[in-house]
This record gives structure tokens, sequence and C-alpha cells, in this order.
């Protein structure tokens, strides 16, 4: 039986078991491969996506679970029209391998749109879930304050 | 000598070659075998440019992988400095598997000298030994040498574009070469005229190439200089492209299993339940494993995990505990190298005080974020293979083994790689893919591993220990005899490879061990090889890895039982050693505030090591919350010898310490009846935001030669923490992980 999910904007009907992952949903069956696969376990963050406005795993979502639309990267901005917190991370040269940055953005935009001004202490307890294995911690909390400064001008 | 400089100095040519609508300049050593990457070999049908200019654009070639440590960016900048090109006006490609693309740095990293007392003659030798990576077109990303080995050849490249741009304008104008200017891909006339590099493609095809000296450092605008990095609105985005990210039309997914207990045989298995389940497609015999073709990769992973395997016993004893006591027994045999072997270590000095500590290191996985995964096309007569990877033209010699194909029929697709840390210099998941694809010829199937897969199927950092012994006298050391026994990744991994048995003595197992900076006048340092057949691999910093932290650790109780500061101790015998590295230790002392002294409930720890030419120091800080230890501050100070871009210097070395501290608090992989019992981060844990220490790093350019980047930053940063945890509890830490012995903040 054919499910329909919102992704970013968009209508999709998606004709897969009911238990398959959000996570394999956007990156095998709509082609969305920003969101990344690094855990399957919500161990690592990887897969961070927004299901109204809120930061969830993808990897734990089932298909049948989804209640609300879906925000992934690729719907936060575009290469040529970012999102203020994306310019944030591109200001800071924050990715190194890149891999865990989707996830890490999402899980930030979620955090900002939730405290506009979170502290260093807000900031460890809401991005302590996503890992990542270069080290870019101290450009990600730099980014994530700029990004707050931003919206606040705005 | 004079003959040996002379030769290398005319070591690099330039060819240029025309293409439709432009033209393509390449670099390679005149005097060797390998051929000139713009002459397509036998059946080949693509030149090997480092530059490429037609009317759609200048698009050079940074043929090294892209694993995070920016090299796309930087190796991009060594041409665009010559050549006159913005970054932001150019496209840059990572290009094909080709020998013309050899590593010229990474076989120079074999020769038995320390690395920092190397003669420029010694120096001059390592770089015509480097030919060999050329020879046997070892296409490598590691050893921290890309830039090393960039360095010279694309600025030559670049230069000699440029000049000969330059003559193709001068003929079309009717003036001297030497009154054009270049600048942002223009050649320009002297009455202010513009003519596009694009626009003189095709004449300057027609051109011999022209061969200049290069730019003086002070003429520099790039190199020297923090570039913005060339992948990071895409990284921003999600829009770069990853191995995992591949998507290709009427693309299968699959996913592995194979032998946990590490190298033993596939008895026997029973795929009903996983044939049966919907969206599979295929279950594939890969000979000692099993692999499912689906319709996307969670059913791959739900039905090859629903597979029965009755598996066979891995070739090495199953349990932790007799691994490592087969680890010790390498101490009874002869040392397979002593590759420092200072004075006497024999006898005792009169009036002496001996000290001796063993250590230990555990197996580590690398843990990469993106799991090992590889797509493949096979049609029967080629193959075609997509995925992030640090070894391009081994890749493709394996798979094309693999597929029983000429290697020229095998097509490598270098993605961008979700980590690397070494692990991705390994074939086997590339081979796997291969194998997987074959059995559904046409279609193209990615191979997907589960985190779990990747987690217990790794080729790992060897467990490792160490036997040391020493003198201190007056408040100095006066005698180091050290022993470490290991499995060596260099010899299994030549064999993986290869084929060939291994030979010889292993520098890398005692890197880190023999060839620090200390005067110390009795000094003998042996290396142990274990015979286990345990997959081990290259780590980032491989042996140094190890040997950071017994060498640093034993510096440590040797100063504390001499009654010195650790950091003066050090810094006493390293002045008259090696005067950068003596430096670093100054930097870090100054940046620290270092007083030798903590208040209650803060501990400090010092520790150095000399890696890829780059001498590091670290400070670390860690502080007691309530009965909670966390690691609060770092200092760090390299001396690079030249940095290229100094930020990205400094993202790699704190990005190095953070791997080192991720393992030296939380890494370790054990065995249990023949399987490793870590499966996935929550028992493989990492630094996190809340865990990572606020640090400083200072890049130091004092050193006579350009030294890696990448993997220096690791080694110190075990013994660092391990020695700042001593001094807030008093407790000696002499094994990985700490997560062990110390309550840490996870």
């Amino acid at each position: 039986m054919a499910t329909t999910l919102k992704i970013n904007g968009t209508s999709h009907q998606v004709d897969l078991p009911d238990d398959v992952p959000l996570l394999w949903v956007l990156r095998d069956e709509v082609g969305l491969t920003g969101t990344k696969f690094g855990c399957g376990v919500a161990a690592c963050g990887a897969c961070t996506v927004h299901i109204d406005g809120e930061a969830v795993r993808s990897c734990q979502v089932t298909l049948s679970d989804v209640w609300g639309d879906v925000t992934t990267i690729e719907g936060v901005g575009t290469p040529d029209t970012m999102a203020s917190i994306q310019q944030a991370w591109v200001d800071h040269q924050v990715a190194q391998c890149g891999y865990c940055q989707s996830g890490q953005i999402m899980q930030a935009a979620a955090l900002l749109a939730e405290n506009p001004t979170p502290t260093d202490i807000e900031i460890d307890e809401a991005m302590q879930g996503n890992l990542c294995r270069c080290g870019t911690y101290p450009r990600i909390r730099t980014a994530i304050h700029d990004a707050a400064a931003k919206l606040k001008e705005a | 000598m004079a003959r040996i400089g002379k030769i290398l100095r005319r070591t690099f040519l330039i060819g240029s070659a025309a293409i439709v609508g432009g033209v393509a300049f390449g670099a390679y050593f005149v005097n060797r075998p390998a051929p000139n990457p713009l002459i397509p070999g036998e059946g080949e049908a693509a030149l090997n440019p480092f530059v490429l200019i037609d009317q759609n654009g200048i698009t050079l070639f940074a043929p090294r992988a892209e694993m995070g440590q920016g090299v796309k960016t930087t190796w991009a900048a060594l041409i665009a400095e010559e050549l006159d090109v913005d970054l932001d006006q150019v496209t840059v490609l990572h290009g094909p598997a080709a020998a013309a693309y050899y590593n010229s740095a990474l076989v120079g990293e074999g020769l038995p000298n320390k690395g920092y007392d190397i003669t420029n003659f010694q120096h001059n030798l390592g770089e015509a030994l480097g030919v060999l990576g050329k020879v046997l077109s070892l296409q490598v990303t590691g050893g921290s040498t890309s830039m090393k080995d960039g360095f010279e050849r694309m600025r030559h490249a670049g230069a000699s574009a440029r000049e000969t741009l330059k003559r193709a304008a001068a003929t079309r104008l009717g003036v001297e070469p030497a009154d054009l200017r270049t600048a942002s891909g223009y050649v320009i006339a002297p009455n202010g005229d513009k003519i596009a590099y694009t626009d003189l493609a095709v004449d300057a095809a027609g051109l011999e190439p022209v061969e200049v000296p290069l730019r003086d450092p002070s003429e520099w605008r790039y190199l020297g200089q923090t570039q913005p990095r060339l992948d990071m609105v895409e990284k921003a985005t999600g829009t770069a492209e990853f191995g995992v990210d591949v998507r290709l039309p009427g693309m299968k997914f699959a996913s592995v299993r194979m032998n946990p207990k590490l190298g033993g045989a596939m008895n026997r298995f029973d795929d009903s339940a996983a044939t049966s389940m919907p969206g599979v497609e295929k279950v594939v015999d890969l000979g000692t494993g099993v692999a499912v073709i689906a319709n996307n990769t969670w059913l791959a992973i739900q039905a090859v995990e629903a597979i029965d395997v009755d598996w066979g016993d891995a070739p090495y004893p199953p349990e932790t505990d007799a691994i490592f006591a087969k680890i010790a027994e390498a101490f009874d045999d002869a040392p397979n190298s002593t590759m420092r072997d200072d004075g006497d270590v024999g006898t005792l000095i009169e009036g002496a005080t001996e000290i001796t500590a063993e250590y230990q290191a555990p197996f580590l996985a690398h843990a990469t974020l993106e799991p090992m995964n590889a797509t493949a096309l096979f049609t029967g007569n080629a193959l075609e293979l997509w995925c992030g990877n640090q070894a391009p033209t081994l890749i493709q010699f394996r798979v094309a083994n693999t597929a029983n194909l000429d290697t020229d029929a095998v097509q490598i697709h270098t993605t961008y790689l979700g980590g690397g840390f070494g692990r991705r210099g390994e074939l086997d998941f590339g081979e796997i893919a291969t194998k997987v694809a074959m059995a559904m010829p046409g279609t193209p199937v990615q191979t997907t591993w589960s985190r779990e897969e990747d987690m217990r199927h790794d080729y790992f950092r060897p467990g490792a220990m160490a036997r040391m012994r020493g003198a201190i006298q007056d408040g100095k050391a006066v005698l180091i005899d050290g022993k470490v026994a290991a499995q060596s990744c260099t010899q299994q991994a030549v064999q993986r490879y290869t084929g060939l048995p291994p030979a010889g003595p292993d520098k890398v197992l005692v890197e880190g061990f023999f060839n620090q900076p200390y005067a110390v006048p009795n000094y003998r340092m042996s290396g142990h090889i274990a015979d286990l057949a345990v997959p081990v691999g290259f780590w980032r910093s491989v042996g140094n890895s190890h040997n950071g932290f017994f060498h640093e650790t034993f510096m440590d109780e040797m100063a504390h039982a001499a009654g010195r500061d650790p950091l003066e101790f050090r810094l006493e015998l390293m002045k008259t050693e090696h005067a950068p590295s003596a430096g670093c230790l100054e930097a870090v002392r100054e940046m620290s505030g270092w007083t030798g002294k903590t208040p209650e409930g803060v501990g400090r720890g010092v520790a150095f090591t000399y890696s890829f030419g780059t001498p590091v120091a670290q400070v670390i800080e860690v502080v007691d919350e309530d009965g909670t230890i966390r690691v609060n501050k770092a200092w760090i100070a390299c001396d690079m010898g030249l940095a290229l871009d100094p930020e990205n210097v400094k993202a790699q070395m704190f990005g190095g310490m953070m791997y080192g501290l991720s393992a030296a608090c939380y890494g370790e992989i054990t065995f249990a009846e023949g399987e490793v019992e870590q499966t996935n981060f929550p028992d493989y844990d990492a630094m996190r935001m809340h865990t990572a220490p606020h640090v400083e790093v200072r890049v130091l350019e004092t050193n006579r030669h350009m030294g890696g980047a990448g993997e220096p930053g690791t080694p110190p940063s075990m013994p660092a923490l391990g020695n700042a945890l001593f001094d807030l509890t008093g407790e000696r830490a002499r094994s990985l992980p700490l997560i062990n012995q110390f309550n840490l903040l996870v």
C-alpha cells in the first residue's frame, strides 16, 4: 500500500513496507542522499531530519510512523540559496570530511528554532548526540553562535 | 652527491597535449619509466593531466582522496599559485585512477633515518626513492604526504601552463612574452587588453611547453594563506557526493555479511528465510561470506542478517587475553629491528636509578562515519567502480583481478570520503562490491555495510605492548631501553596487496619509538613482530599511535622519578638534539601558562611526538567535577616547516588530537570466541560536543623541511591525557582506554 509523505514541501507516494525506516525511504526511494546513514541505532545523528520542525533520527522512524511534514538538509537551502545556518557553516569553514554535517546542521537548526540564543551548555546538551569523527566541534559551536546572532539581527 | 642533485633538478618535465578545443598540461619524471601522463598508454583513452583548459573553462586535477583534510583545495592552490587563476573560477576534479598520479613522497618515508636528523642529501635521496611510488603506481593518499608530494610538481605544472599560454598570446599580439602579465585566468597585454586562457587554449596546444623557474615564496598569493575550502558549500547543503550517495539508473542495493571470525571459512548457509523476504532480488555466495541484493539498503541488511550461516573458526586465538599473550611471546624472539642503539644500555651506570614499566594498547577500529561501501557496474567485459578510496590504482588492480579483466577495462570513480583514517586505503570494500555486481551483470549495485559489519570487519590498529627500562641520574635520563611488540601491519598489508612474503625490518612498527629527538646517551629501541593473523592495517598515525603513548608515558614516569618538571625534563634533553622540537615544547609551555603546578581538582599533562616530519607538543588539562573527570582544555604547537594553509593545518592538528583522544578515552576492540565484541558507537564511542576540550593551536615554521599535517596531531594526545590524569589523581595510566581506569565524562 502506498504511503504519502510530504518532504521539503513536495508530496511523494512511497510503495514500501511499513517498517522501512524513513532514512532509507529518503535515500534509496526518494533519492535525497543529503541525509546520511552512520549507525542505524540513533547513536551518531548523521540521519537527523525534521518532522514538523522537530529534530528526529530518521533511522528510528518507520515509514508508517512519520507523523508530519519532513524537512531534510536539501529543504533547508541549496548551494545557491543557503539558509543562514548553512552560510554560518561556510563562513566558519566547519566541515572536514563533511559526512556528519547534514545531521549537525539539522540538529542545530532545530535548536535555534526552539532557543534562538543558546548558551554553550545548551549547545552541548542539544548537540551531543551528533558524532563527528573529524573533531569539528569547536567550529560547529562557533557557527551556531554566529547563526544565532545573525538570526537575531534579521 | 652533486650528480644526484643535478638529476633531481632535472627531474620534472612538463608535457602538453592538444585536446578537443583546448590544451592539457601534465608534469612527470623524465628519468624514470613511468609514462608521460598526456600520452595515453596502450588501450588507454584518457589523458591524465593536472591542468586542462578548453572553451568550457579551466579544470585542475587533484588526484588525492578528499577525506576531510582539505587536500582538494590546497592541491588546487599549488597549481593556481603559478597558473594565475582564482580558485573560484576553476573546476577541481579528482580524476581517474592513473599511474601518472603516483605519490612520490610515500616511499621516501621508508628510509631508515629518524626523520628529524636527516641531511639535505638524505632528504634528496628520499625524494629520489619517492620515484618508486610512481614506478609502483602508488596513487595513494596516506602517510601525511600529499603536500610534500605535490609541492614542487604542481607548481611546475601551473607555471609551465602559464608561460605557454603567454607565448601563445605573444604570437597572436606580436609582442614579447616578457611584456605580458597574467591574472585571474587572463593574459594581459601592455595596453591592458585581456585574452582569456580559454581563448588561447587551442593556440597553446601547438606549442612546446615552456619551463620557467618557480616564483619566490614572497610573491605567493594563495600558499601560506588560508583558503576557503572548495568543498564547503557542498558539505553544508548535503550535495557533496560520498560513495554511499552514488545513484545510477536502475541501481540495486546490497549488503554483506562476512565471517565474524575474521579470516575463517564459511562452511554452509541456509538462505531460505532471506529469499522469501519482499524486495529481495538475489543472495550472493561470496565464498567467505554472503550478500543480498534488494531494492533498498535496509531490506538488504535485514535479509542478509536473516541468513543462517555456519562459520568456520578464526586463525587466531579466540579471546583477547590469549591474543595479548601471543603478542607478549614476541618479546622472547630476536627483535625484527633495532633502529636506535646509542651508547651501551647493557650496563647500568654507577649511581643511576633504574625504573621499568610495561604498557599495553588495544586493537582499534577506524570507525569512519560513512560505513564501508562501493558501487559497481559489471558488464562482462568492463567494470566501473565508484567509491571513496585512498588508493585508486591499487583498488583498480585488485578489482580487475577479481573480475578477471585487464586494468584498462576498469574505471575507478573516486568520490568524497566520509572519513578515511587509513581504512579506505584497503581494498576489501571494492572487491566485495565487485563480486556482488558480478552476480547481476549490466545492473549497477551499491553494496553498503551495516555499521556492525564495518566495526567488526576492520583492518584494526594492532594491539601492542611495550617493556621499558630507563635510568636517571642527577635529574636526567641517562638510559632508555625500550621494546615494543605488535603485529606488523606493513608486512601484513604488503602480503595482502601484492602476495609477496613479508621480509626485512619494519620501520612503521617502531616509528614514534626509535626516532624521538631526545639526547639520551644510552638509548636502544627495538621492535618485535608478533606472529598473529588478526587483520591489522594503517590507523591514523600507524605505529606512532601506540608508540607515542608508550614513549611519552615513560618519559613522564622518568621525569617524576627524577623529581623534575616533566616539560623541563623533556626540553633539556631536546634542546641540543632538535631545536624545532624544543620550540614546540616551549610554545605549549607559554600558551598554557605551564608552571608545573596545578590547583586542587585540576591536572595537566604534556607529551611530544615527532612523526611524519612534524614535531608536535600538546598540553592537556583535566578537571575533576564531583568525581567525574572532564577533558577541559588543550594546547597544541606544531612545526610544519612550511604551512601551506595555516587554518587547515590547525583543523588537522585539532582533528588528529580528537581522533587520538577518542581512542585514548573510549576505544577498544576486544575478541570473544574469535569475534569482535564491539558492534556500534554505543560500545565504541568517541569524543562528542560536550566532552571535547577547548583548544588553542599554534603553527610554527622553523623546521627545515615541510612536514605532514593529517596524522601528527594524533600520537601525543594519548600520553598527554594519561599524564594529566596522573597529575590529577596520582594514578598512572599504563594501558588504554582510560575509561577502564578513570571515571571520565561520557
